[in-house]
């Protein structure tokens, strides 16, 4: 067995206007390879006009056991959403 | 593509296929809701890790890689995804057999791009399997090895352009009713490569299906070829779901973990039912001179295959077991030079780079 070929996460543009996202994960030994396979392995019926490539060891990631410690500082904020503040009758454009 | 190409043929029960294709896309719209459902975040500091991964799978959200989850939840999804995945690659074979010999460019098109989707469902499958923390390369040692198995069919042989028709109608139709339930898996990559691949599928049993209506209704030669193909398909193909019920190992504990949703012989029965009309429209026999219809079951009575015959197959004594894994491992050793040279580019461009870097 050859040598351990480095893992990459791929992200695909469905179409013009939308933002990439996550579709799976490949196995390419460089950044070139890994794009001519997702090409191949994701967007065999034309589902991206745009792919991304990442080393998956270049993410880091957030760790479930944290969720509710690491976005506590979200959560007591309701202040920061619109609906929070009461608007008198009849004011418009606001 | 391909999928477009051709459109069923007149009367053909658009039904099923479109019947567990909706459902797909149930499982689908049912994974999008839950996850707006969302819950509270991690376990508390303090709480019992199996009470909350059991209050996540209740509450039929997915568990993520990262996850606490019981060993033996991850032990079985890694031997069933692999395995899944080893299927998909092995299933390449009996097809891969008939590429060269297609009886016209666009079947030899169409049978191609099929191929390679096998190729894309192992790979989707592998991926999903590797976010459990086993390595690529460990699941492919354990194919080569014989320590994982593939499904049983793929050891029988394709000995007619027909058998590419049954293969997609029986064989895949099989797998389909097989794999809409694992749309619903509670482990979250699991859940989302099988709607990936089910959607693809279906590609898969229509031109299968096109096939053998095609040869159906072609000369009393090549209706003799379809009906032989289903005469040997059919059973093999029943055996797919496994053995009955009170034999299988894994069930209940996979069903309370809902990775299974349906047990065998209750996913065997939903496929005999599902086959009966759509063999009337090609003009076929299904080779069961007891299949009949059960009012009180609102079912088809049938016979089971052939069980001794699966256990036989699964254990590596089928037609063909020995030629598909002396295959994979010719073409595993006869691919390393392309592995090898790429690694050695790679890391000959990375020097590149460093160097101008400097």
């Amino acid at each position: 067995m050859t040598q351990h070929t480095p893992l990459w996460e791929v992200f695909v543009r469905a179409r013009r206007g939308l933002s990439h996202t996550h579709v799976g994960s490949l196995h390419a030994p460089d950044a070139e390879l890994a794009l001519r396979n997702a090409r191949d392995l994701y967007t065999r019926r034309q589902e991206g006009v745009s792919i991304w490539v990442v080393p998956a060891g270049a993410i880091t990631a957030s760790s479930p056991d944290e969720k509710d410690a690491f976005f506590d500082p979200a959560a007591d904020k309701v202040y920061r959403h619109p609906t929070f503040y009461e608007v008198p009758d009849g004011v418009a454009h606001l | 593509m391909y999928g477009n190409d051709f459109s069923a043929p007149d009367g053909a029960p658009d039904e099923a296929p479109g019947g567990l294709l909706g459902e797909v896309e149930a499982a689908e719209a049912e994974l999008r809701a839950a996850a707006a459902r969302g819950r509270r975040g991690g376990p508390a500091p303090d709480e019992d890790l199996a009470a909350y991964f059991a209050e996540v799978v209740d509450a039929e959200q997915k568990i993520e890689p990262r996850d606490w989850m019981p060993d033996a939840y991850r032990r079985t999804l890694i031997r069933q995804i692999a395995q899944h995945a080893h299927s998909e690659i092995i299933g390449m074979q009996p097809e891969g057999n008939w590429i060269s010999r297609a009886p016209s460019l666009k079947r030899k098109a169409i049978l191609l791009a099929k191929v390679q989707d096998e190729a894309g469902h192992g790979l989707y499958l592998y991926a999903a399997a590797e976010t459990l923390g086993i390595s690529r390369d460990e699941l492919v040692q354990l194919l080569l090895d014989g320590r994982q198995k593939y499904s049983s069919i793929f050891n029988y042989p394709t000995l007619s352009w027909a058998d590419v028709g049954a293969i997609g109608w029986l064989v895949d139709g099989a797998a389909i009713v097989n794999q809409v339930p694992l749309c619903r898996c509670s482990y979250g990559p699991y859940a989302r490569a099988m709607i990936r691949v089910c959607k693809e599928e279906s590609f898969h049993q229509r031109q299968g299906y096109e096939i053998l209506h095609t040869l159906a209704h072609g000369t009393p030669e090549q209706q003799a070829m379809a009906q032989e193909a289903v005469d040997r398909w059919w059973y093999p193909s029943l055996a797919m779901f496994g053995p009955p019920d009170g034999d299988s190992t894994h069930s209940a504990q996979s069903m309370a973990w809902k990775i299974k949703r349906f047990s065998n012989d209750d996913l065997r029965q939903r496929f005999v039912d599902m086959c009966v009309q759509q063999a009337e429209i090609l003009g076929l026999r299904i080779p069961d001179a007891d299949l009949r219809w059960n009012e009180e079951r609102q079912a088809y009575d049938y016979t089971q295959p052939d069980y001794d015959e699966l256990m036989q197959v699964i254990s590596g004594n089928g037609p063909c077991n020995r030629e598909r894994m002396a295959h994979r491992r010719a073409a595993h050793a006869d691919g390393s030079w392309v592995r090898e040279a790429a690694a050695a580019y790679a890391a000959k461009r990375a020097g590149q780079k460093e160097t101008v870097a400097a």
